[in-house]
Order: C-alpha cells, then structure tokens, then sequence
C-alpha cells in the first residue's frame, strides 16, 4: 500500500508530537476530541492526542488533571461522553476492557493491583492467558495438550520474567513482593498481553533513585525489543525528561501544551500550572 | 514422573492417596460387617456431601462467591436422576451402568440449571449473589414442590399442581416427593464419584480457567485489564460446581426409597456452606474432613439434634471471626513454625 493511501485513511491531527522514525506509519493510538462528564463535572475535555508505533510519550499534569481518568477511558473502564478512540485504525466504542485488551492495549496500576494470593509465575499465565489454547475438557482431563500448552506458557512467562529481572522470584507470592518489584511484576504481567501499547501509569511511584533508573532502562529496551509504544503518567520529572520523546500536559482535564521534553520545560504555560502565576514569574525571571 | 516433579501435583496426589487408603479400609471393613448399622448407613452420605462441600468450595472457596442456593442444584440432579433411572430401569440390567448413566443426566440437568440462574445472578456481586442464590434455592424447592411425574407404557407425563389427572405410576408425586424402585448407590459409587470430583477440582484450578477465577477473585479490575472475559469464566466455574452438585443430588437420592423436596432446603445449603468454611476457604483436603466430621457428628451427637443448626450458626461465626482477626492468624502461624521447628529438631537427633 502506498504511503499517500495510509495517511488518508487515518489523518494525523495538525500537532503531533510523534518521533521522526514512526512518520508516516498509523499511529497505534489516535484519540481525538476524547471528553467524560461525571454528572456536571467535566473530568476530561477536548484530548486529542496521537501516539506512534514506537514512541514513548508522557502525559503530566497536576494531581488531579485527569490523567487516570484518561487512562480508564483508553482501556473502557469508563465510556467516554464525547471524542474517539481509534487504537491501529480501529475505534474501540463500546467494547469492554477485556476486548480493548486483547485488541492491543495492556496497562498498569498506580495503586498496584496484583493477584496478591497467587505466584508470580501465576500472575503472569493470566497475563497470557488469551494465547494458551487449550480446551477446558483437554484442562480438566489433563490431556497431552494441556502439558504442551503449560510448558510452552511457562518457558514464555520465564523469558517475560527474566527479560525484567524477576527470574529468581517466580516461585514467590506476588502480594509479599517488595513495592518495586510489584510494580515491575504489573508490567511483565501487562506485557505477556502482547500489547501494541502499553499505558503505565506512575510505574516510578515509591521507588527509589536506583530503582527509577532501572526502570528507565527497562522501558527503553521494552519499546526497542517488543517494537510497541509505551504511554506513560509519572510525577518523577527525571524519569519523564529522560525517557519519553513526546510529551502532553494536562491541567483541568484539558491538554495545555504538546511537545518534546525541551519544549515543555520551558513552556511558560507547564510552570504556570505546575507553579503557579507567581511562581511562573519568578521562575521566568531566573532564567 | 512428571507428575511428581511439580510440588502441587505431588499434593494432590498424596490428597488422593490418603482418600483411597481411607476408603479403602472403610469398603473392605463395610463388606465385613465389621462396622456399626448406623455408622454404615452414613458411609454414602458421607460420599455424597464430601461432593457437595467440595463443588460448593469451587463457587464460595475459589471463585470467592457466597452461593446459599447449592442444595437448589443437589435436588435438581436428585429429581431428575431419578426419572432417569426409573425410565432406564426396564432396559438396562446393570447397576453401575444405571448409575453412571443416571449420574451424568443429573449432573447434566444441573449445569443447565447452573447455567440459566448463573445468567442473572453472575452479574452480582457480593451479598446480593448470596440473597439471589438463595432464593433462587428456595424456588426451586417450591417448583418440585409441585411437580407431578408418572410413567406407564406411554412413556413420561408431567404436570405442575394438578397430579390427579396423570395415568400411571408415580415417580414424583409433589411434596410426597419421589419414590425411587431400586435403590442402587453404593459405597462402591460414592468413592468412584468422590474421586472423580476430586480429580476434577485439583485439575480445573491449576488450568488456565483455574487461575483465570482465582485472578478474578483477588482483582477483578485487574482481570479485566488483562483481557480475562469475567463474566465466562465465572460460568464456567459456576456450571461445574453445579454439574456435580448435581451428580451428588443423584447418588443422595439412589440411597433412600423416598426422598422429599423439602430435604433441599436452606438448611442444607448452610450445612454444606458450614463444611466449606469450617474445612478452610479453597482448602479441598479440609472439605473433605470437615464432610467427614460434620456427617458423622450427628449421628453421633443425636442428642442435641435440636440444637445442631444452632450449633453450626455459632461455628460458622466463630470461624468468620477468628478467620479476620489477625491476632488469632499470628497465633497460628507462631504455634505452626513452634511444631516444625519441634519435628526438625527430632529429625535432627536421629
């Protein structure tokens, strides 16, 4: 298919922010004019935003922006009140999250939810759960098809367990983890989806310096060696600085500005939200 | 070999080694006369609710959903096993035969009926499940109640309210209940039924639908997230745990020459929850004795019948409670790690 053809079939919104080398594919994520009311309260208006095949992004904002909100609304646990969401070309409108999953987007907690009895071995089978075929007859008589497709489940959770670190734990209760390594335990669980992109919200929260550079690596090698986009909220502005190419602030629900990690550093409107009017000047007139 | 490599393979079948030990020692002890009259008209009583606390342990233990309506399914196997087995009874000669075929028809007829009230009640959650399954339980009673079959060389008539205007002989005559001609549960088929429970169980939680359920239990969000369909799995469990609620409804039914609707009731299903909660939330090894123990223990304590639901409310609180109290959790684990510390400093010394 020609490259002309492609782009008229999805037209890319006039400002985005998607890498050089993901130009000209279809975005895996194109939300436009996406909006939801809680009753009168206008939690989420007018986003629109398009995220690239293999593009890391950030999406910032004051506690209370609306950023899980906008999260919830990608994965359909809230249906949206206005706008669209097209994931691959495909607009997810009335499906159920479990759909809007196994159609490509996985995602993660910020208050981290695990299945805390089960092993973590276990926790990431469920994440594969969709590509074990096995029949429940073949499950229950415990058939040659159900050790094939176990074993395979297993060696694939290993490679997904090992490709973050946590080989050595796959035998431990996922609930007695250290915090850290439950929230990357939330992320190899996500990944074994086989998602097109993955939405982490706050995956640094209440790790420690060390932790939140690791975890820097580990997404960089998670776009580059799974090939998919990764959607990211994070208060650490080192992690969001150093890691993601494009950037989206949001304030009220509403996006204030759009742009690489430069450009939002010093985007007047960004320290204004983040500071105040007051403290926008002053950081104006120390720069 | 492979089995014995995984250590919960190995656990379970040490569960299923001690069960037949036992069994097996009871069966050969029946056939010698040795055991009491009243104690050897529990033993398929016992096989019977040691099926029903361990598919009841399937919705409430893993699945994490209070079902209060699981003696509803019990009577549905019993009733219709039975007008299985009196139909089938002029044809086929073998018992066992008629029993498996009259156990799979029960069982059968179960899940359907699991299914249809797993449609509404399945969209619950929590305390309005339990109020549903419970009248749904209740309905059901009420529907056998009323229900009116015979047989003559026709075949098959029914009818709900009105019995009189039937020909032929009756099979279930309303609150009479059902008449049943050749009693042919034995021991012999409660084990076998027993086993093949069991084995059903262990197998189906340590599937993919096994882990599905129980990763539905601990975050049902996050199931979701992960793309688990809730709703189908929660049916696929449900339906089982019916299915063999039903096949002990037929093994119930098989041993008695009479059996009434009214012997479903709400009791039963508490009795049944009691077995699963006291036995241990998920635990199947604790199903089984807590069956064993609370199937015996009225025989045994006749005495106090009167005060035996009684009994069972204040046990069913007392385990509630100590069960979320954290002292009393401390306490075990401190008592558990003072016996292993005990047995390995014994095996120490030899």
């Amino acid at each position: 298919m020609s490259q002309k053809q492609q782009t008229k079939m999805v037209p890319l919104p006039t400002d985005i922010i998607i890498p050089e080398r993901d130009l000209g594919k279809q975005p895996v994520l194109d939300i436009r004019n996406l909006g939801i009311d809680f009753g009168g309260l206008t939690a989420v208006d007018e986003f629109t935003l398009a995220i690239g095949k293999t593009e890391i992004a950030g999406l910032i904002g004051p506690n209370g922006a609306g950023k899980t909100t906008i999260f919830n609304l990608l994965t359909n646990v809230y249906q949206p009140t206005r706008g669209s969401i097209l994931l691959q070309g495909i607009d997810t409108k009335g499906m159920t999250t479990a759909q809007v999953n196994k159609m490509g987007i996985a995602r993660t907690f910020q208050n981290i939810r695990l299945f805390g009895g089960m092993s973590v071995l276990d926790n990431v089978k469920v994440g594969l759960h969709n590509s074990i075929k096995c029949s429940m007859f073949s499950s229950i008589l415990h058939l040659p098809g159900y050790y094939k497709a176990e074993n395979a489940a297993r060696a694939r959770c290993m490679e997904l367990l090992d490709f973050m670190g946590m080989a050595d734990m796959a035998q431990y209760q996922a609930g007695s983890l250290p915090y850290g390594a439950q929230r990357r335990l939330e992320i190899v669980r996500a990944l074994a989806t086989n998602p097109a992109i993955i939405l982490l919200d706050e995956p640094a929260a209440g790790m420690n310096p060390s932790e939140t550079a690791e975890l820097m690596d580990h997404i960089r090698r998670i776009r580059d060696e799974f090939q998919i986009a990764v959607m990211l909220i994070e208060h650490d502005m080192n992690l969001v600085m150093g890691v993601c190419e494009g950037i989206a602030v949001v304030n009220y629900g509403k996006i204030i500005a759009k742009g690489t990690p430069e450009q939002i550093c010093n985007n007047p409107v960004v320290i204004e939200a983040y500071l105040g009017k007051k403290g926008a000047g002053e950081h104006a007139a120390e720069s | 070999m492979r089995l014995w490599k995984s250590k919960t393979s190995r656990q379970n079948l040490i569960t299923l080694a001690v069960l037949s030990v036992l069994f097996a020692l009871f069966y050969g002890l029946d056939s010698g006369g040795v055991l009491k009259r009243s104690l050897s008209g529990q033993l398929v009583p016992i096989c019977v609710y040691i099926v029903m606390a361990l598919s009841l342990n399937l919705t409430v233990g893993i699945m994490g959903e209070l079902s209060l309506g699981h003696a509803g399914f019990m009577s549905i196997g019993a009733f219709s096993g039975v007008v299985a087995v009196t139909m089938l009874g002029n044809s086929i000669e073998s018992p066992a035969l008629l029993m498996t075929l009259g156990i799979i028809i029960g069982a059968a007829l179960a899940g359907v009926a699991g299914f249809l009230i797993g449609i509404p009640v399945l969209r619950l959650r929590g305390d309005y499940l339990a109020i549903v399954t419970l009248a749904f339980g209740e309905i059901i009673k009420n529907i056998l109640n009323c229900l009116y079959v015979t047989i003559d060389a026709d075949g098959l008539h029914a009818a709900m309210f009105n019995g009189m205007e039937l020909s032929g002989t009756f099979i279930i005559n309303g609150p009479q209940g059902a008449s049943i001609t050749n009693r042919i549960s034995t021991f012999g088929t409660g084990i076998v039924l027993v086993m093949v429970t069991l084995v059903i169980i262990m197998n189906f939680v340590h599937s993919k639908e096994g882990r599905a359920i129980k990763a539905i239990r601990d975050n049902r969000i996050a199931a979701e997230s992960v793309g688990l369909n809730v709703t189908a799995y929660k049916m696929k469990a449900f339906v089982l745990s019916a299915a063999m609620a039903g096949a002990a409804g037929v093994l119930f039914a098989m041993n008695y020459s009479a059996i009434e609707p009214k012997k479903f009731n709400f009791n039963t299903s508490i009795s049944v929850l009691v077995m699963v909660v006291l036995g241990g939330m998920g635990n199947l090894r604790g199903s089984i004795i807590a069956a064993i123990v609370l199937t015996v223990l009225p025989e045994l304590l006749r005495g106090f019948d009167d005060y035996r639901m009684l009994i069972y409310a204040v046990v069913l609180i007392l385990v509630m409670v100590l069960g979320a109290n954290t002292r009393f959790q401390q306490f075990k684990i401190t008592m558990k790690e003072k016996l292993k510390k005990r047995f390995s400093r014994k095996e120490a010394a030899k």
